[in-house]
């Protein structure tokens, strides 16, 4: 287990380097001048070489890249241009929110998702499958900002029962901040919801087609043990592998979501830092969706490997 | 021999109409794709023609999907916003698929150092969402039409040749391979009779499935601010322009909002019937 260990984090640090290499790329080696993208286009010769020394632009790439990936790695995330702050704290004040969000979103939409997929794969071809594998599909078709904004008009315009806006306070507790994390956890888990329910369904009609099932209903084991005990232990296994894929999902939907509901999580502060063209708070949000990105997929690894002792010891 | 070859021109439509479900989605894309063609002709007003003493009106006879805050007509928006997210997303698909296979097939039959770090490369894009690569390069490069497009194709590349790899991998052991390389057939003939062929089905699937997605990316980098900038018709713009005014004109956001919808619905059952008549789980 602990050479497995020892492989896969190896791998998710070489991919880490690999994903910063390529953002910073993409941000500061490929646009060509960014003191003029963030001083626009009417910025004085004098700012612009100030702002050039400043970020080190001066400097060949390679060691560019270097002090900046160090710096992150050390934290020292350099200073937001468009609010003139550290960027670390700025961020990380926002972390917080989102992995409330983030959260509360998988607590709904994983249990409630699988028990979808079980369902529909356990009458399958039968009217209820038909209802749970077209409503994903339509839900699935649904962009978080559609099904965001219907929620709003519905359950906090019309039987306002919830509030519409969710700018909780900085300091605002889990508990506190509830009632307005409700409605964007229950937009962004419609998305998760679908495309969860479906791969679950699908990996329990895989494993339902298997010899063993049958072998075990000929011995007469009673149905549904053989469908709680045998079936789904196995059948749920690549269930936690899809969570973590689809953590990706999540990702993109908590920038919408939180753009939606006026949410101060990270999503929010990427779309302000796009707006003002904040190269280096764009660069700081984006790793820190990459590590949690990262992270999620090595956990669920692990977790794979721990459940299954074949990929342990295979 | 005229029939004939209509015929098998049909058949290869065929798993477009291979279920119910298959069939809607795919009758549903083509009424888009009527309108992408057809809008501009059809349109009674412009995307941005304003008539002041019409503003705010609710759906009606004259005005079927009523007009915006602005006067705007909705209806004439959603059919004119048709060809834009028909051009984006269709061809930034396109482009990532052409760009995608041909990498995928050249690496990957290769293989070596080149493969190895083409795919580490790809990986590092893949382990951002696509969405926020998507936000990184336009708040990067600027928001406008011609970026938007450029940053699909180029999210959507890592993917398809994902896709192209896992094929050939398995493809380019067979032993009629092996048999073209001996004849001493060139590298492009191999590439191109050989092994694309095999590649095929698992590319319609993952094409349909992209452009659902590149739909999708549209619509939200519009709605974001980040994408198409406003007066352009585009729908995830409108509805990000009539939130504001959802509880005098809530038609002007849910008429753009059901297009998304409905074209997004239509392309993946369209996929899905694509995978089940092609023998692929999407």
């Amino acid at each position: 287990m602990s050479g497995y260990l020892a492989r896969r984090f190896g791998f998710l640090l070489i991919t880490l380097v690999l994903t910063s290499a390529t953002i910073f790329a993409v941000t500061q080696l490929l646009p060509g001048d960014v003191a003029r993208i963030v001083l626009g286009r009417e910025a004085s010769a004098t700012a612009l070489e100030a702002l050039r020394r400043d970020l080190g632009l001066d400097r060949p790439p390679v060691v560019q890249y270097l002090s900046w990936l160090g710096g992150f790695v050390t934290g020292d995330w350099g200073t937001s241009f468009a609010s003139g702050q550290p960027i670390r704290p700025l961020v990380m004040e926002r972390v917080g929110n989102s992995l409330m969000l983030a959260f509360l979103t998988l607590a709904i939409a994983v249990p409630s998702a699988i028990v979808l997929g079980v369902v529909a794969a356990l009458h399958a071809g039968k009217p209820i499958d038909t209802v749970i594998s077209v409503g994903a599909l339509a839900v699935v078709g649904l962009p978080e900002f559609v099904t965001g904004l219907v929620l709003i008009q519905l359950l906090a315009f019309e039987l306002a029962w919830l509030p519409a806006s969710s700018s909780i306070r900085p300091e605002a507790g889990f508990l506190e901040a509830l009632p307005m994390l409700v409605l964007p956890a229950l937009t962004a888990t419609l998305v998760l919801l679908a495309y969860i329910a479906r791969l679950t369904r699908a990996s329990v009609l895989a494993e339902l087609r298997k010899p063993y099932v049958r072998t075990a209903r000929l011995k007469g084991i009673a149905g549904r043990r053989v469908t709680y005990v045998h079936v789904l232990g196995n059948a749920l296994l690549p269930t936690v592998t899809v969570v973590a894929i689809s953590f990706g999902w999540l990702i993109s939907g908590l920038i919408v979501v939180e753009n939606v509901f006026n949410y101060p999580g990270l999503g929010a502060l990427l779309t302000f830092a796009i707006d003002r063209r904040d190269v280096p708070l764009m660069q700081a949000i984006t790793m820190i969706a990459v590590v949690a990105f990262a992270l999620a997929n090595l956990v669920a690894d692990l977790l794979y490997a721990y459940l299954d002792p074949r990929i342990r010891f295979g | 021999m005229g029939r004939a070859r209509a015929s098998r021109a049909l058949a290869a439509f065929r798993p477009l109409y291979a279920t119910r479900l298959a069939t809607f989605g795919s009758t549903v894309v083509l009424l888009f794709a009527l309108m992408a063609v057809f809008g501009p002709a059809l349109a009674p007003y412009g995307a941005n023609q304003q008539v002041y003493t019409d503003a705010r009106q609710p759906p009606s006879l004259e005005r079927p999907f009523g007009t915006d805050h602005l006067g705007r007509d909705v209806f004439s928006r959603v059919l004119l916003g048709t060809r834009d997210i028909f051009v984006l997303a269709g061809l930034g698909t396109l482009v990532a698929v052409l760009v995608g296979t041909a990498v995928g097939l050249l690496t990957t039959y290769l293989g070596g150092a080149t493969e190895e770090i083409t795919f580490r490369v790809f990986d590092s894009v893949l382990a951002m969402p696509a969405l926020l690569f998507a936000l990184l390069l336009l708040g990067t490069f600027g928001p406008s039409r011609n970026n938007v497009l450029a940053v699909i194709a180029v999210a959507y590349v890592p993917i398809v040749a994902r896709v192209v790899r896992s094929v050939v991998l398995n493809v380019k052991t067979k032993d009629y391979v092996a048999a073209a390389r001996m004849q001493g057939e060139s590298l492009s003939r191999i590439l191109l009779r050989e092994i694309l062929p095999s590649v095929l089905p698992a590319l319609a699937v993952e094409g349909a499935l992209r452009f659902s997605y590149a739909i999708f990316l549209v619509a939200s980098l519009g709605f974001l601010g980040a994408g198409v900038q406003p007066p352009n018709p585009d729908w995830g713009l409108m509805i990000s322009e009539a939130r504001n005014f959802v509880s005098i004109t809530p038609w002007a956001l849910y008429f753009p909002a059901a297009a998304i919808s409905l074209l997004v619905i239509g392309v993946n059952l369209m996929a899905e019937g694509l995978a089940t008549a092609l023998g692929r789980t999407p």
